[in-house]
């Protein structure tokens, strides 16, 4: 059933945005320049809105990743239980905020905070975006990790105890090689959340669609640029079709992040 | 079997009353036309569907369709008789106004509210008026310093709306001469965001429906239509006797003397329940 609807997606999506391929050709894709409304001359290239995705999207990763699985291994392995029932309901909620209410915050606090911090000339930046992102990325990674983590068996950790090793040795030679399927997974379904997300993203990061790797720079992701146009483009339109297409890019990115956790996974499986 | 029945005939009840409700309702013969068309500029879109909303809900019975499409496109269409009002952000050009004469048609204005648009900056930036020019050299990247325009040495940071709104067209239009922004201008997802943004950035530049600087958290600029002309502040008097450079009037037009439906409905706009809406809707009201 669940294939049956993304093959429909894929389907319809295809359908959609074959107009823009036949009128402008798939190399239109790699141009530089998205100017969807003008008098003078309108232009598809999406090559800004992809590289502005992956960027925001690999700066949260770098962000999330590791807070997210280091705060994992003290509340699974370190933290008292007294600790713990703090924690896990509190990070609990942090993943309930909708990305609306962290965009305005996002908007408010972070944008000014970077701006600051960093002396730049304005706080709207791919950074500021990244940020946001790794808050919405990070409790999925600490609950799943923290699962995976205490799923290791008691008799693995005592058996590295009884071998003279310290608490933290059998952490990280031990406890964490054995859960790191649980831990991919939990990394490649907060980036999941990460790569699709569209509201947070659009409210901080100036949308601009400019070719960049510095993070201090305003991007246009391409998740922002289908929400922020598809309200008003005249339908069956060239840049109608071309919003469907961005749509395709973006459903096969997620398909081949998948495929490569579902490698990964299979590759680390213990037992 | 019997609870079928009873379902059947229920069925069979409801059905009927329903088709005696329709029939009802047909057989009132129409004294005028009880549905109008309104076709035309793609800013005023929203405008037009609040009050035909407001319009419909107090007038029970009555319908009135808006569709865009584009000034040019609404007059186009009221020239060959297919919509009842044109909705206009420009005036009727010369040629227009000899198509309408060719076809024996003396259309109608009026001129419903005011659109002035502001160019906004922070409250602690120094520079207090710009030319039209300077404006559009800024949102196109060939003036990049506060101090070549009497301000601060700083990175402009010039803040944008998104391509899908009204505004954006029309700043474009307007402002930059059709010309397009540069790459790096910032694109908002609404004005209030824009503001919010240039409340805290120094060096930042937005524009948008001059409402939104009342609250003094972002200073409008005087706006000078070239260098020797006077700068003019965005506020509503200016807006109205068409002082200030970046604003337009809303209009309305009609083939001929509007009457029935029509002629209601351009007087409800006008009523000060139409012009509480164009106000609401964030364009100036040209009575009361």
């Amino acid at each position: 059933m669940s294939i049956l609807i993304v093959a429909l997606v894929f389907l319809f999506l295809g359908r959609e945005s074959i107009p823009f391929v036949q009128s402008h050709g798939l190399s239109e894709i790699f141009n530089e320049i998205w100017r969807p409304v003008s008098f003078e001359n309108e232009q598809f290239g999406m090559l800004a809105l992809i590289t502005g995705s992956l960027l925001v999207t690999l700066l949260a990763t770098i962000i999330a990743v590791p807070f997210g699985v280091v705060s994992a291994i003290y509340i699974a392995e370190m933290a008292s239980p007294i600790e713990r029932e703090i924690w896990k309901p509190v990070i609990e909620m942090l993943a309930g905020i909708p990305s609306v209410v962290l965009g305005f915050f996002g908007l408010v606090v972070v944008a000014p905070l970077v701006k600051s911090v960093f002396h730049l000339d304005s706080g709207l930046n791919a950074l500021t975006g990244a940020i946001l992102l790794a808050l919405m990325a990070i409790p999925t990674i600490i609950t799943i990790s923290e699962d995976a983590i205490r799923n290791v068996p008691q008799s693995y950790k005592e058996a590295s105890y009884s071998l003279g090793a310290s608490k933290l040795q059998t952490i990280w030679k031990v406890t964490v090689p054995a859960a790191l399927s649980g831990i991919v997974a939990a990394v490649m379904l907060g980036l999941g959340r990460v790569v699709g997300e569209t509201m947070a993203v659009m409210m901080v990061t100036g949308n601009a669609a400019v070719i960049t790797f510095d993070p201090t720079q305003s991007v246009r992701t391409m998740t922002a640029t289908v929400a922020a146009e598809m309200g008003e483009v005249p339908f069956g339109s060239d840049h109608y079709h071309a919003l469907f297409l961005i749509g395709v890019l973006l459903l096969m990115m997620t398909f081949a992040l998948n495929m490569v956790a579902q490698r990964v996974l299979k590759k680390y499986r213990i037992g | 079997m019997r609870s079928i029945t009873r379902y059947a005939v229920v069925v069979a009840a409801i059905g009927l009353i329903a088709l005696g409700w329709g029939c009802g309702k047909k057989a009132e013969v129409p004294a005028e036309k009880t549905s109008i068309d309104i076709k035309g500029s793609d800013t005023m879109v929203n405008l037009m569907s609040e009050l035909a909303e407001a319009y419909m809900k107090a007038n029970p019975g009555k319908q009135i369709a808006v569709t865009g499409g584009g000034s040019g496109t609404g007059i186009a269409a009221m020239l060959n008789g297919t919509t009842d009002i044109c909705a206009s952000s420009r005036a009727l050009s010369e040629k227009e106004v000899g198509l309408a004469k060719e076809k024996q048609l003396t259309p109608s204005e009026f001129v419903i509210g005011m659109d002035g648009l502001a160019v906004f900056v922070n409250p602690a930036n120094p520079v207090d008026s710009l030319t039209l020019e300077q404006v559009k050299n800024i949102f196109q990247a060939q003036v990049t310093d506060w101090k070549d325009v009497g301000g601060n040495a700083g990175k402009i940071v010039a803040h944008s709306r998104e391509s899908n709104s009204g505004t954006y067209v029309y700043f474009k239009e307007h402002v930059l001469n059709k010309g397009d922004f540069a790459n790096d201008v910032r694109l908002m997802t609404s004005t209030a965001a824009l503001v919010q943004e240039l409340s805290t950035n120094v060096n930042g530049i937005g524009y948008g429906g001059e409402a939104y600087g009342k609250e003094g958290k972002v200073k409008a600029l005087k706006i000078k239509k070239d260098a020797n002309a006077a700068a003019v502040a965005p506020v509503e008097a200016n807006v109205l006797n068409g002082s200030y450079p970046i604003s337009r009037p809303l209009f309305l037009y009609t083939g001929s003397m509007p009457s029935g439906l029509a002629k209601k409905f351009i007087d409800f706009c006008n009523s000060p329940q139409g012009q509480g809406i164009v106000r609401e809707v964030g364009y100036v009201p040209v009575k009361g």
